[in-house]
């Protein structure tokens, strides 16, 4: 066979290997939005989840999963910024280093049930937090972690060495250089592994199941002291969320309609990860071009 | 022919270097130099690929300090500089650099000049523009960009980032510039320009550029030092090195029998 000929074979194969996956893609997620969306009325996101009565809502649980998104978030992006620059910028190479970056390493490994007994070992039961969101975010954060923090440590290092000579040679303090010159620049790696983990968030429920729990007091959203149990911003009370939910009607529920509801809870949720992800690319777009005059 | 020539300029001294030598780990890179650069002058440093040209003159503001030793005296204003008592920050302002690539910041234009005057402190919108207008003229840019100024810096052509460098290197009012093959990017015509540039800011700056061009050297810098494996064989006036070198390894040098 000459060249060419091999040339368009593999070319081939490729594409076919590329449309099977676009279609696995378009097969599943139009599943999910067809079953789900066909069966119930869309108002059942405003409406309240009953636990042995048809006709229950996702309200309280798709605000828990929100909420949780950006607690956890909160508490993961400073800790990994921090971690991936030190390790970028400032750790030494040494055997101290290497084994910092392994020990991470295992850390994203381990899998999600194990980091949700730790959490509620450790958080629920011996600091006595209880099933709340705080520890759900905990727990979350224990494995956002190492993905958050080993992507920005590789974005500064894919940065050239140029851009920091160029600031250290104007005679900028190397957290100057830092801080102005390399970071707005991993702005979209940023923004890239937060979309990545807030999908891993949103979809997580092992870890969750005994941290932030399975129960979800039904809230008032007129109250905003967030000391008050029935208020949303209260991190201390227990907050099932959309997906420990839709485990939880699969697996125990009681609800009659059960079936269609965790489908259409199914379908908001991977509607809710799409929009959130839009978003953030959005917003990263726009806080990269006004950090770096890009246009 | 001698074996080494190497003079003291009469001139005022900016910059000098006293047993100067430069180690990466065990492997001694650079042997000891000892050189004078006179004020508002160009010196050229020549020399082939792997001649210490460009550690030599990256030890001087210290760029050298995490990846090489560096033995002996720099002395800069009265001072030994290669001294870990020294504000490296406060020396790198004092002795800019300039790079062989054109390395702007992902910024626009204005801030790429201001981001470093901002650190020193300089707030002040009026004093920022003016100093932006300066340094970019003096660089010979301004006319170029003066209505693009929020432009990003990515956007300029190789020349162009290339004199960015050199305004951004200058706004912040170092006495000394370096200069690391500042051409070697650069297409004939904007190396021209940046030539011209270079002269003209001889008023006012100390250069030191390594070069490996040598009608670059010949028709840029006052003075020549010529670098052979980690060793200086010669520095003088740039006319004797071209026209009359004392020493035979330059000679084949500068005409063109190795490189």
């Amino acid at each position: 066979m000459d060249a060419k000929k091999v040339d368009r074979i593999a070319k081939r194969v490729i594409q076919t290997m590329v449309l099977m996956i676009v279609v696995l893609l378009v097969l599943i997620l139009g599943y999910i939005l067809v079953t789900g969306l066909s069966q119930t009325k869309l108002d059942f996101i405003f409406k309240i989840s009953k636990a042995a009565q048809a006709g229950g809502g996702i309200r309280d649980q798709l605000f828990n999963s929100l909420y949780l998104l950006v607690l956890a978030l909160l508490i993961s992006v400073p800790l990994s910024l921090g971690a991936g620059i030190y390790l970028a910028e400032y750790a030494p190479d040494n055997w101290f280093t290497r084994m910092l970056k392994t020990l991470i390493e295992i850390l994203s490994s381990l899998p999600s049930i194990v980091v949700g007994l730790f959490a509620y070992l450790v958080l629920v039961i011996k600091f006595q937090i209880g099933f709340s969101i705080i520890a759900g975010a905990m727990a979350l954060t224990f494995f956002n972690l190492p993905l958050l923090t080993s992507n920005i440590e590789n974005a500064f290092r894919n940065l050239p060495d140029s851009q920091r000579e160029a600031g250290l040679a104007l005679g900028l303090s190397q957290w100057k250089m830092i801080k102005g010159i390399l970071l707005p620049r991993i702005v979209p790696s940023i923004i890239t592994a937060v979309i990545l983990s807030s999908g891993r968030i949103f979809g997580e429920a092992a870890a969750l199941i005994y941290t932030s729990g399975q129960s979800a007091p039904i809230l008032n959203y007129a109250n905003w002291n967030p000391f008050s149990p029935d208020s949303p911003l209260n991190i201390m009370r227990p907050a099932e969320t959309l997906a420990v939910h839709i485990w939880k009607l699969n697996s125990e529920g009681l609800t009659p309609d059960a079936d269609a509801i965790s489908a259409a809870a199914s379908a908001v949720l991977i509607i809710v990860v799409l929009l959130f992800n839009i978003s953030a690319h959005y917003f990263g777009e726009k806080l990269e071009q006004k950090l770096t005059a890009k246009r | 022919m001698k074996e080494k020539n190497i003079i003291i300029p009469d001139h005022e001294v900016a910059i000098s270097t006293k047993d100067m030598a430069v180690y990466y780990g065990e492997k001694k890179a650079l042997h000891e130099t000892r050189l004078s650069f006179p004020k508002y002058r160009i010196t050229a440093l020549i020399g082939a690929s792997g001649s210490a040209k460009s550690t030599f003159l990256r030890s001087l503001n210290r760029m050298n300090d995490k990846v090489a030793r560096v033995t002996g005296e720099i002395n800069f204003e009265g001072i030994n500089i290669n001294s870990s008592k020294v504000n490296v920050n406060e020396l790198r302002r004092r002795i800019g650099m300039v790079f062989q690539q054109p390395n702007p910041f992902a910024k626009s234009i204005y801030d790429n000049i201001t981001y470093a005057l901002k650190y020193q402190g300089i707030k002040d919108k009026q004093t920022l523009d003016q100093i932006v207008e300066e340094s970019l003229r003096g660089a010979a840019l301004w006319d170029e960009v003066k209505d693009n100024l929020d432009k990003s810096a990515l956007a300029l052509s190789g020349g162009q980032q290339q004199r960015l460098c050199i305004a951004r290197a200058i706004a912040v009012k170092p006495e000394i510039l370096l200069l690391d093959e500042p051409a070697s990017a650069l297409d004939p015509i904007s190396t021209a320009k940046l030539e011209e540039t270079l002269m003209k800011l001889r008023e006012n700056y100390t250069m030191i550029m390594v070069t490996h061009n040598m009608q670059q050297a010949a028709r840029t810098s006052d003075y020549t030092a010529f670098f052979h494996l980690g060793e200086v064989y010669e520095y003088d006036h740039t006319s004797n090195i071209f026209q009359n070198p004392q020493v035979e390894l330059t000679l084949n040098y500068v005409e063109g029998r190795f490189g």
